[in-house]
């Protein structure tokens, strides 16, 4: 409460952006965790709430004879325009609301406060909703190919893997370590998916310390026996997620790729997707069109093409159908790297998975899936969606791509997904509030030492205790589409801006009735009479 | 006409035909004189393709050997693939097409021909005559009278032979009226607006010319329809600029001086050259796979298409404010009022009245506003994106309704009681046809052909209950309201329905359709 200069400013204007003729006066207050604005003119007096954490950037513009606007950018693309009559009061607001949204230790954030009263048992529980391991076994691992390996059990072979890991059975403790000690970071090749059906594995790793020349018998020993643990394939790829120019820039710092040469049995492949300094730039001129006050539509269509954006979404998506074209198709495992093996990697990996298997596809599906190739692996979410005060250069919208990736898909398969595009506007919303302690932190030593399952919430279990919210009304699981794998067309056409997310808050720009939600309200009527007539037959037995 | 003197060749055998979504079929191919017949015995079932030769836009030929290969680009932008062996039969083949697809005299066009066994020459043809519509509407009769001045198209060859306009203004002045509007389309109603009264009118440009001639009546009647309101808008579907340099070639607007009570909004729709051009590119866009997601969204945004569906919404949008919101009467135009006049007023009616948004409503808007209305669809129409021809006349005006109607759809799902699959199906009709709807160019045109006696009516079949069923939308929730687009660029998109057709994606999404339709019909089936 101490950044609080100024709990409650009367009078300020919000301005609608669509129709900047429309504005609603109102109070505005600050509190602990958020911007409140309550419309004192209407009869239902509207609140808008603005979480402290989702709060990317605060703005005060010049000085008008109208007052004082401060501009306020969220993470989930709201975007406020409020006008404060003094400009004094402008300036308070402005530098309480910097502080606010910045907290500079992690005991800071809203998930520590939000709900901390709550029952300590059920919170622990609810923790237990999903569990990796049950995710491995269902994928078939360990099996007499696979094991779970305790190398990693105290994070001393690499800080920023999980504990568990799955390597290929006949990968030792020494070919273990020895590859660990020749890859970014100790992140060495390990499994993220397994295709029970043809054994082809899809494995992750950082990139390898190679240098110009250097070699590693243990890192050579490692891949071959991924190689040997897929019996359907004398060979595997390794697909090096990196434009080639950035790869081998790497190897004058002594990291870099595979050679050929030295691994036996092993295809390369470089599949250029951009580094996440591209991505943050590319995504910020998207927004500039996006957020633009009525552009024309060659405006838009230039800015959204100059932007980049849906030609690295494509980028993505091509990288996991490749992947997933080898393990379905071609019964071939992959190693999959970029540098540390956190971003572009975990994109890559999960795309690939989504495609592959239908499970990734439903609600709980997909909880596992960003659990397990983004959470567990230690992708590096406080750092990439700026959760303390930190080096804006590590900011990125990593993991908003891959679930755009899986947006795009569902756009092309509307039966193929269980979830709806809600479900993944929520996840997205929630990896940037901190809401929920499931991403706080860049790794699960981070979170295990902030005693996260103890202290917080799990955002996992509250989408599930409200998966109707979030359901696809068109999925129907014995559906053509979506059986088995997709492939989806990969033509520029298919990629469409996504609206629903990065004009969220445009209300206006957003078609005004809802196909899901009449079809939702169809089919839970059905349900009603239904069960009415079942308790009518149980009453009046025929 | 005899066709069979453009038919040399009728009959090859061992023809490979190349289509969308079909592997490749070996068979007979047969030329008829208004078809392309393919046919293939694979053991006991034989498979048949018709395709209507006036659905061809464009032949292309090419020798291989001793075969050669006949590319067929459809107006429904289908594009199929035929291998001849045989360069002579190859050569014959690829003339008759060139020939019977673009035939020019209207009774030899296919409508006349065809027979079905379902359907009678004897049934009503066009959906409602204007007297029906007129009486109808009681609550317009104080103000307003049917007018029969053009019961032989004397006065304007475009209109129909009964309009509606002020009662004040008798038949006499209607005709000076006419002879000051090019093409005689003197100001008529087309809407009433139940809520306030007020109404949309179209024409086309009064012939001030470049002496800024007035003309009394012309004044007399605009004043007589905002009788007692006291002002009105004229929306012109051109810029100001476009307007004033319209005045040089004897066209021009309406000045402030002359029509003190109306205030001119200036709105520049593209039509005619520019608009064909605009869908060729974008056509061509949509067929290029290869390139990549920067230069799609470059060929997007060049071809303009998008930009036009972008006005003509705004546009509508505007007219029906002006209605709606700020409860006046607006006259639209632009020079021959024939397309984007039609186009912004259909749109403005979509927009404001519940009667035009189920399906026989739809259709009924069509048949008033564009077929009664005079909209030139055999010159529009004769050619689609990808003929080589000169350019004469075409223009997909009506396309470019159809995509505008379809994003309305798009952004309220359970205001419209028809679907997407009745705009297709109109976006193929309307360039070939087994039904007379779409022939000529106008009411007189048709009648003086023989439409009306000796082809069937399109609107009448649709509106049949197995055709209803196909094309009404599942989700239909009549509302009473407005609806008013977005038409942010955010909020528009590409028409993947119909432009992207004939690709796996369009697939996907047609079984998506499928899905929910089978939905709610199962939902309703067990409440």
């Amino acid at each position: 409460m101490e950044h609080i200069r100024l709990p409650k400013v009367e009078k300020v204007r919000l301005i609608d952006k669509i129709s900047s003729r429309r504005a609603s006066v109102g109070t505005l207050y600050l509190t602990a965790t958020h911007t409140i604005f309550v419309e004192n003119e209407t009869e239902i007096r509207t609140e808008t709430w603005v979480l402290h954490s989702l709060v990317c950037s605060v703005e005060k513009q010049a000085t008008t004879t109208t007052g004082s606007p401060l501009l306020v950018h969220c993470k989930n693309y709201q975007a406020l325009r409020f006008i404060i009559p003094q400009e004094r009061d402008c300036h308070d607001v402005h530098v309480s609301l910097l502080r606010l949204s910045r907290p500079a230790r992690y005991e800071e954030l809203y998930c520590f406060s939000f709900h901390a009263n709550s029952d300590k048992e059920v919170r622990g529980q609810a923790w237990d909703f999903l569990s990796l391991k049950a995710e491995y076994s269902r994928m078939g691992v360990p099996n007499h190919l696979w094991n779970l390996s305790p190398v990693n059990r105290d994070y001393k072979v690499s800080d920023t893997y999980p504990a568990e890991l799955y390597v290929p059975k006949s990968a030792t403790h020494p070919v273990i370590v020895g590859s660990s000690k020749f890859r970014s970071r100790g992140r060495f090749p390990t499994l993220s998916y397994y295709c029970k059906e043809n054994h082809a594995a899809i494995c992750r790793s950082s990139q390898p310390l190679s240098g110009f020349s250097a070699r590693c018998l243990e890192d050579e020993q490692m891949l071959e026996a991924i190689v040997r643990s897929n019996p359907r394939s004398d060979f595997m790829y390794v697909v090096d997620t990196r434009p080639k120019l950035n790869a081998m820039a790497n190897r004058a710092a002594g990291k870099g790729y595979e050679n050929e040469d030295n691994y036996s049995n092993i295809k390369f492949q470089f599949i250029g997707i951009e580094n996440i300094h591209v991505m943050r730039n590319s995504l910020q001129k998207m927004l500039e069109v996006s957020e633009a006050w009525s552009p024309s539509m060659s405006e838009f269509l230039e800015g959204l093409e100059s932007s980049g954006w849906l030609k690295h979404i494509k980028a993505v998506l091509d990288a996991g159908i490749f992947i997933a074209k080898a393990v379905a198709e071609d019964s071939v495992s992959v190693l999959v790297h970029c540098s540390d093996g956190w971003d572009r990697t975990a994109q890559v990996c999960s795309v690939a998975s989504v495609l592959l298997d239908p499970y990734y596809r439903t609600l709980k599906g997909l909880m596992v899936l960003i659990e397990r190739d983004w959470v567990s692996f230690g992708h590096k979410f406080s750092h990439r969606y700026n959760h303390l005060d930190g080096d804006p250069k590590e900011v990125s919208p990593v993991i908003d791509q891959f679930l755009e990736c899986v947006w795009q898909l569902s756009e092309q398969f509307p039966c193929a997904f269980e979830y709806n595009e809600r479900f993944l506007i929520t996840i997205q919303n929630h990896i940037y509030s901190c809401q929920y302690g499931n991403f706080i932190g860049n790794n699960q030593k981070e979170r295990t030492e902030l005693r996260h399952q103890e202290k917080t919430h799990s955002l996992w279990t509250y989408l599930w205790e409200n998966r109707t919210d979030h359901i696809n009304p068109l999925y129907r699981p014995d559906h053509s589409q979506t059986q088995g794998v997709l492939r989806p067309v990969t033509a520029p056409y298919c990629f469409k801006f996504w609206r629903a997310l990065y004009n969220r808050f445009d209300r206006g720009m957003h078609p005004r009735q809802s196909v899901i939600d009449y079809l939702m309200a169809v089919r839970e009527e059905t349900q009603q009479l239904e069960e009415q007539l079942v308790s009518h037959e149980e009453c009046y037995p025929p | 006409m005899e066709f069979s003197e453009h038919i040399k060749t009728a009959n090859v055998e061992d023809v490979v035909l190349r289509r969308p979504f079909h592997p490749p079929m070996q068979g007979t191919l047969c030329v008829t004189g208004h078809h392309l017949l393919f046919s293939n015995r694979d053991g006991d079932s034989s498979r048949l393709v018709l395709l209507l030769l006036r659905n061809i836009d464009a032949i292309e030929k090419r020798p291989s050997g001793s075969s050669g290969t006949i590319t067929l680009k459809c107006k429904d932008l289908c594009v199929l693939q035929l291998d001849i062996p045989g360069m002579e039969e190859c050569l014959n083949i690829a003339r008759s097409i060139e020939y019977l697809s673009s035939l020019d005299i209207v009774s030899d066009m296919y409508p006349f021909f065809y027979r079905p066994l379902k359907l009678s020459l004897q049934d009503q043809w066009g959906l409602s005559s204007a007297e029906q519509n007129y009486a109808q509407m009681e609550e317009l009769q104080d103000r307003w009278r049917l007018s029969h001045v053009n019961k032989d198209y004397s006065v304007c060859p475009s209109y129909p032979p009964a309009v509606i306009v002020p009662h004040s203004i008798d038949d006499e002045t209607l005709v000076k009226v006419a002879k000051f509007r090019q093409g005689g389309r003197f100001p008529v109603l087309c809407y009433y607006h139940r809520k306030n009264g007020m109404v949309i009118m179209r024409s086309s440009q009064p012939l001030t010319g470049a002496n800024r001639k007035r003309c009394r009546e012309d004044e007399l009647l605009l004043q007589a329809v905002i009788d007692g309101s006291g002002l009105g808008y004229i929306i012109d579907t051109r810029s100001n600029q476009q307007a004033q340099q319209a005045r040089m070639t004897g066209g021009g607007f309406e000045s402030k001086s002359s029509y003190s009570c109306w205030k001119r909004l200036h709105r520049q729709l593209e039509r005619g050259k520019v608009l064909q051009e605009s869908l060729i590119k974008l056509v061509e866009a949509c067929g290029d796979h290869s390139h990549s997601v920067d230069r799609w969204l470059s060929k997007l945004e060049n071809s303009k298409w998008l930009s036009h569906v972008h006005t003509a919404l705004a546009t509508a949008g505007l007219l029906a404010e002006c209605v709606e919101r700020d409860g006046h009467s607006v006259l639209v135009h632009g020079s021959e009022g024939t397309d984007t006049t039609l186009l912004v007023s259909s749109l403005a009616q979509l927009i404001l009245d519940p009667k035009t948004r189920t399906l026989a409503g739809f259709l009924g808007l069509l048949e008033r506003e564009w077929l009664l209305a005079g909209h030139p669809f055999q010159q529009r129409c004769a050619h689609s994106a990808y003929s080589h021809a000169r350019l004469r006349l075409e223009a997909p005006v009506f396309v470019l309704l159809l995509d505008c109607v379809w994003q309305l759809a798009r952004q309220f799902p359970l205001a419209m009681g028809f679907s997407e699959p009745l705009l297709l199906r109109l976006a193929m009709e309307v360039y070939a046809s087994d039904y007379g709807t779409f022939l000529c160019n106008s009411d007189q045109e048709r009648c003086a052909a023989g439409v009306k006696e000796r082809t069937h009516c399109l609107f009448q079949f649709l509106l049949k209950p197995s055709e209803r069923e196909r094309y009404s939308n599942p989700l239909y929730e009549p509302t009473e309201l407005a609806i008013w687009p977005s038409v942010q660029p955010q909020s528009l998109q590409l028409w993947r329905g119909l432009f992207l057709r004939w690709t796996q994606h369009a697939v996907h999404l047609e079984k998506a359709q499928e899905e929910l339709r089978n939905l709610v019909i199962e939902c309703r089936g067990a409440s």
